[in-house]
């Protein structure tokens, strides 16, 4: 039972991840997301195209940028920004924030800690060989977690228990603000093929080519002919989280860099401390990490996979999920921050947010 | 007990997260075998590597448990090592590089070698980050032998322990307040976004705060008494010790004199300032972020039986997983009003006080 490819569906659940996180992203602006926001823009061709092959029977674990494909998985986007937004009328009852979101009903569940989606994962698929047959389990992370030692594990346990398992690696290239490239040995797709994993290629801002390769994968782990890492290619246009320093200095240089230079050149000029020659080594590595940022950033600024899914559908088909979409968003968006408004976020008048 | 530190005349003024960088600083140019590393300290700590160099500030993988581990290793081989992680609760990820290397190698060795590790970790709350990025830990790491935790309240003692951690030659756990790190704020709210206020929750005392040009190291197991009073002795470290402030200052308008320790480092235990407090104010109310069950708290109540003091006790701590929600958060958490209600129920059940 392979999917086929439907253009409108595809489309349909990327705009929805989209506004979504629009949505939260303008509510971390406007002060009504408290604590930290990882968003998933720029992640929606990986995530439509691994999210349409799955049925009601099969496991999602999600890393830190759950909140798109928790939508694309059809959890109730004004419960999910509800408990985003820290009310305790949202999904998890405010006890989860936007990191640790659980949605029995979809069979989905966040973990903050990087690489934890794999084991969890690999949990889940034993579950389903033993309980559903013919589901399989999928994790989400990133290529940074896989210096995370349990994730290295998990990939091992599930080939060695040749498990309905496929591990969905979203590459934006980025570990926290630190270059992966510059902490990781080897590369990605070589190292999952020495566990003896199925390994597919995709690049994430085509949609289409994610659900061919994601749909071989699956196909071939619910037919229990093993466990699968599907490699994609993305960009993370707002960084780690809203609030990255790196991006910051994209954005705002000279603002930066009137808080930053100050305690740098004091540094660089104090008495004690190494020679010129370390000295200047270390102010270049920094000078290449936000150099490299801004290469990266400026390469992927035509990648938007929700730009170019748009091309795979008649232009009138296009508009009409995207008026049908953006009311419904915008309705439970407007409700959702409403629900919030005006409460005091932190300390004693801090209030549940349901006025 | 001792005093609390002094800034004198001609000191810096900086936030915490800067003042422990300052005095890390120091360590790194008196000795050369101090090193950090962490996910991102180059550029979390950019000031020490345009100072030191790159071959002195490593950016790591996100890998916690190799480069906890390899902390151990490079301690018990010359090296003193200053390990840094963005939050304590990531540690769990490597915990065996505490448990079983760290807090093991120099027992084992019977003495023959030291293991110098430093491990800086953000941690705690109070500005909603739920269940998995607000705990606090010290109750679990100070109940294993051979290891120092070190909880600082304020910029000038953040700056003198970890200077005294870097110089000692021991295991020992630094665990500074998230809710005190300038640069942690900023990133969630300052030059990010000005929609969120967080001067309701962060203690402008222990966010900023004059430290020494020349730190002195400041010594462990000496707690500082902040207030004194005669009625009720309020126990604590980290925010916790300034929740405690706010507390006394509430416990004023009803007449309660509250004292305010703070343990400065829960490991070792300034056991004399403990049960010194408690046989004056016989009444104890530990102030405690971490976890209420096999803790801090429950430690200073196993003090005082051993001890013979008799006191009135209580803890105000966490009970449940942290929750995301701020107004949940703030409850799950010692927030001043749950301890002035400790505090009253504790002097106003108790025939003896007046």
């Amino acid at each position: 039972m392979r999917t086929a490819f439907d253009a409108q569906d595809a489309y349909r659940l990327m705009v929805r991840m989209r506004l979504v996180d629009t949505a939260l992203t303008a509510a971390w602006a406007d002060g009504l997301v408290p604590g930290e926001y990882h968003s998933g823009i720029g992640e929606e061709g990986v995530n439509a195209g691994v999210l349409l092959h799955l049925g009601p029977e099969d496991a999602l674990a999600l890393d830190h940028r759950n909140t798109a494909p928790l939508v694309g998985r059809g959890t109730d986007p004004e419960s999910l920004m509800l408990e985003v937004l820290g009310s305790d009328r949202g999904l998890n009852g405010g006890m989860a924030g936007h990191m640790h979101l659980v949605d029995p009903a979809v069979r989905a569940a966040a973990d903050g800690i990087v690489g934890a989606s794999g084991p969890l994962a690999v949990g889940a698929a034993t579950a389903a060989r033993a309980l559903r047959p013919g589901s399989v389990a999928v994790a989400f992370h990133g290529e940074a977690a896989m210096n995370q030692g349990m994730l290295m594990e998990a990939y091992n346990l599930a080939v060695a228990w040749n498990l309905p398992v496929v591990f969905v690696c979203k590459d934006n290239r980025w570990s926290i603000t630190t270059r992966s490239a510059q902490v990781t040995a080897g590369s990605p797709v070589r190292r999952a093929r020495a566990f003896g994993l199925a390994v597919e290629r995709a690049r994430g801002q085509d949609v289409r080519h994610v659900h061919a390769a994601a749909g071989r994968l699956v196909h071939r782990a619910r037919a229990g002919r093993g466990p699968g890492l599907l490699h994609v290619t993305c960009h993370r246009p707002d960084g780690h989280f809203e609030g990255d320093p790196i991006v910051r200095m994209l954005r705002d240089p000279l603002g930066q860099a009137k808080v930053l230079l100050p305690g740098l050149v004091a540094a660089v000029r104090d008495d004690t401390g190494r020679g010129l020659r370390d000295r200047g080594h270390g102010v270049a590595v920094l000078g290449g990490r936000v150099g490299r940022a801004a290469r990266d950033w400026a390469l992927a600024s035509h990648t938007d996979p929700v730009r170019r899914g748009r091309r795979l559908l008649p232009e009138e088909d296009a508009g009409r999920i995207e008026d049908t979409e953006l009311e419904r968003i915008g309705a439970a968006a407007g409700r959702a921050r409403a629900a919030v408004a005006d409460r005091a976020v932190f300390g004693a008048g801090a209030r549940g947010g349901t006025r | 007990m001792t005093a609390r530190t002094v800034a004198p005349a001609g000191s810096l003024e900086l936030t915490l997260d800067a003042a422990v960088d300052h005095a890390l600083a120091q360590a790194m140019a008196a000795d050369p075998r101090v090193l950090t590393w962490g996910e991102d300290v180059r550029l979390l700590r950019r000031t020490l590597l345009a100072r030191f160099g790159p071959d002195r500030v490593l950016d790591t993988p996100i890998s916690e448990s190799a480069f906890l581990y390899a902390g151990v290793g490079a301690a018990m081989n010359g090296l003193v090592p200053v390990v840094e992680l963005f939050m304590v609760d990531f540690a769990a990820v490597g915990w065996s590089a505490i448990l079983n290397g760290a807090a093991k190698m120099a027992d084992f060795s019977g003495g023959s070698i030291s293991v110098p590790l430093v491990v800086r970790a953000g941690y705690g709350g109070w500005y909603t980050d739920g269940g998995q990025h607000e705990q606090a830990l010290w109750g679990n790491l100070a109940s294993y032998p051979s290891t120092n935790v070190v909880v600082p309240s304020t910029p000038a003692d953040a700056a003198g322990l970890v200077l005294t951690a870097c110089r000692l030659e021991e295991f020992t756990v630094v665990l500074t307040p998230k809710l005190l790190d300038a640069q942690m704020l900023d990133y969630l709210g300052g030059a990010s976004r000005s929609t969120v206020d967080f001067s309701e929750v962060v203690p402008e005392e222990g966010a900023r705060g004059p430290v020494p040009r020349l730190v002195e190291p400041t010594p462990f197991g000496r707690a500082v008494l902040t207030q004194d009073g005669d009625d009720v002795g309020l126990v604590s470290v980290g925010v916790g010790v300034h929740r405690c402030l706010d507390a006394a200052r509430a416990l004023e308008e009803h007449d309660v004199r509250a004292a305010v320790l703070d343990l400065r480092t829960v490991a070792p235990l300034d056991t004399e300032a403990v049960l010194d407090l408690a046989a004056r104010t016989r009444h104890v109310v530990v102030v405690d972020e971490d976890y209420r069950r096999g803790g801090l708290s429950g430690e200073v109540a196993a003090l005082l039986l051993e001890h013979r003091v008799s006191a009135a006790f209580a803890r105000v701590s966490v009970e449940r997983t942290i929750p995301f929600a701020p107004h949940l958060e703030h409850a799950v958490l010692p927030n001043a009003g749950r301890v002035v209600a400790a505090a009253l129920d504790l002097v106003r059940r108790d025939p003896m006080t007046t």
